[in-house]
């Protein structure tokens, strides 16, 4: 599904070049559900952006269900984020002039839905997320764990293959966190393709694969089940071997 | 993405700042209105002015002194010399009397000053005219009461006088003038007859005037026999080119100098009038104009400021899937929506100011639909000229650094 090959991106600041991937390779298969790791500056947050084709990188290639996405027009990403695409983000990033509904059917406004089955559809994925009550509701009056859901439901509009989700559970409590986690779950086991930055272990182990980024730099991708027992790491665990193994490295 | 939805886009963008909506409106709404209520103005001082001079008589050539003599390059200086006098009176009548009189049906001079008039416990100052029994008809007066002076008035030079509606006005209220004694410039006058009202013309007020047989009025008030105009009324007007013609001749024959008179027609003395009026409501506009300009600039700094405080608005919309060309006509109709609302607003002030002003300014206002046409595309053009910087470079902001934007 996503097919990464030497991908590099620089920022041109003025003089000073600063180099936020380097060479990075790695591919996620259909129906993965994969988590990004790695401290802050480490390029997680740009290689999002080149997934999300929010951000074109400065080399490499970028194959998005076999499509090359270096190349393209702007026109045409536009489309892919809206067709392809589904976006989480840390801070929700909903319009607060527009109420709960109005929010989800978003996308499908620019996909070119008529109004009534936009209105349809968004008021289904808000039922699915469980706030079928709150479609007439503007952000403000909502909790952070029902304005996330919100986003998932906007997410999920135009019925994406990928969704990326940038920290999702980062502005959310335990409790909330946890219900978000639930719906990405279940998301994974219908089949969905998500990629998901975190840097909390206890998330992270709920996908089933993580990557893991220092320096702009791939340095771990590793499976969160134990290949021995088959049982899934705890994050302790997780943290243990991202740590340990790296340390090995040269 | 319909057009709707850019429309309803635009509106609940508006609406999330109404306050500023409203006053950046303003700019606009002051624009249309000043440019309709200004044009108005000038269109109805123009219709004035050319029913006015369309109502001096139909088919009426005028000679004038013309432009010889010592204040020859006044200003205006038709009228300023002192060529024509009432010797050219038996001159004219005796030429067309030989080449055929039957071109014209009559001959109406006019002296003409200012002086103080008075009586018993009244004294103004009006036009005195000097004139003689063809005026009444070729000037296209008519009586209101009493009596016009007759050819024997004028060789016994009487001192009879005519008013005005208005002068019999001013002078003796409701009561009728006919009969009562007037001074003018010291010479008692008996009032034998009033005028029906005329109203304005493009000079002057034709019903503020008091007449007197014309040589009564060059021998006792104005001491001399210069003559400001001679009005000619043609029979009919298929004549008026050979009827300029030939008096053209017989003028040049008598002075001898083309400076020395001026010989007009109504219709140049109408496009003279008219081709002032049009510069003058073209200037009116113009002014106004300035205003709709400053209100487009307003636009722009409003959307500007748009712009700016909604880049992470912007930067979400793509992530979802919104072109640059949305995102362009997003903010590009609600700079028009701003400048549409400003004009429509703008043309109801502008028809309530035009009705306002010519309620108390005693002056006519003539909304053309041309006028208001024009303000509203002219608000329009503003809204998309000022619209489209703001709103291009909010379709050109990277999604990436849109999203990342506090």
């Amino acid at each position: 599904m996503i097919r990464v090959t030497g991908l590099s991106k620089i920022y041109q600041t003025g003089r000073v070049q600063v180099a936020a991937l380097t060479d990075v390779t790695f591919q996620i298969k259909a129906g993965e559900f994969v988590a990004i790791m790695g401290p802050s500056g480490s390029g997680k947050s740009t290689l999002m952006n080149i997934l999300g084709c929010l951000d074109l990188p400065t080399a490499g290639s970028y194959r998005l269900a076999g499509r090359e996405m270096s190349g393209l027009s702007h026109g045409e990403l536009a489309e892919i984020r809206n067709r392809e695409l589904g976006f989480i983000f840390q801070s929700f990033n909903l319009l607060p002039r527009l109420n709960a509904w109005r929010n989800v059917e978003l996308p499908l406004v620019y996909a070119g839905l008529p109004p009534k089955e936009r209105r349809e559809r968004a008021l289904a994925l808000l039922a699915l997320v469980g706030l079928a009550d709150r479609a007439e509701h503007r952000p403000q009056e909502l909790s952070g764990g029902e304005q996330q859901r919100i986003a998932i439901a906007r997410a999920l509009a135009n019925r994406p293959a990928v969704i990326l989700a940038d920290e999702p559970t980062g502005n959310l409590d335990t409790k909330a966190g946890r219900e978000i986690m639930k719906i990405f779950t279940a998301l994974h086991q219908e089949g969905k393709t998500i990629v998901m930055i975190t840097h909390d272990p206890e998330i992270a182990v709920f996908a089933g694969r993580v990557l893991y980024f220092r320096d702009g730099r791939l340095r771990r991708d590793l499976l969160t089940v134990d290949p021995a027992t088959n049982a899934v790491l705890t994050a302790r665990e997780l943290i243990d071997r991202l740590h340990g193994e790296e340390e090995e490295q040269p | 993405m319909k057009t709707r939805d850019n429309l309803r886009m635009a509106l609940e963008g508006l609406a999330a700042n109404p306050l500023r909506s409203v006053l950046t409106t303003l700019g606009v709404i002051i624009g249309v209105t000043a440019v309709i209520v200004m044009t108005a103005l000038g269109e109805g001082a123009s219709r004035q002015v050319t029913a006015g001079i369309e109502g001096l008589g139909s088919n009426l050539l005028i000679i004038t002194p013309g432009r010889t003599g010592r204040r020859s390059r006044e200003l205006g200086a038709a009228g300023s010399a002192t060529t024509v006098t009432s010797d050219l009176l038996p001159v004219l009548e005796r030429e067309l009397a030989r080449e055929g009189g039957e071109l014209l049906r009559g001959i109406a001079p006019e002296a003409r000053q200012v002086l103080p008039v008075r009586n018993a416990s009244l004294s103004i100052t009006t036009n005195v005219m000097g004139v003689t029994p063809a005026y009444l008809g070729v000037r296209g007066y008519d009586l209101k009461e009493g009596a016009f002076f007759n050819e024997e008035d004028l060789e016994r030079r009487n001192r009879l006088a005519v008013l005005g509606k208005t002068t019999a006005e001013e002078l003796f209220g409701e009561e009728s003038p006919v009969g009562q004694v007037i001074r003018i410039a010291n010479n008692r006058f008996t009032v034998i007859g009033v005028l029906a009202e005329r109203g304005y013309s493009g000079f002057s007020h034709l019903d503020d005037l008091v007449l007197v047989p014309l040589t009564t009025a060059q021998r006792r008030l104005f001491g001399h026999n210069r003559l400001q105009s001679i009005y000619l009324e043609v029979v009919d007007s298929r004549f008026m080119d050979a009827a300029y013609d030939r008096i053209d001749r017989i003028l040049r024959g008598y002075f001898q100098e083309e400076a020395a008179y001026s010989l007009s027609n109504q219709v140049q003395i109408l496009e003279t009038i008219q081709s002032t009026t049009r510069t003058f409501t073209l200037l009116l506009a113009g002014i106004a104009s300035v205003s709709l300009l400053v209100g487009g600039i307003g636009i722009m700094n409003i959307m500007l400021v748009s712009v700016t405080e909604r880049i992470r608005e912007i930067g979400i919309r793509k992530a979802l899937g919104a072109q640059g060309r949305e995102i362009l006509l997003q903010f590009l109709f609600e700079a028009i929506v701003l400048s549409l609302a400003g004009g429509g607003i703008g043309i109801l002030l502008g028809l309530a100011g035009s009705r306002l002003a010519a309620l108390f300014g005693g002056w006519p206002a003539v909304v053309s639909g041309g006028a208001i046409l024009l303000a509203f595309a002219f608000a329009f053009g503003v809204g998309l000229f000022f619209g489209v910087y703001p709103a291009y470079k909010a379709a050109l902001l990277p999604p990436a650094e849109a999203l990342r934007h506090e």
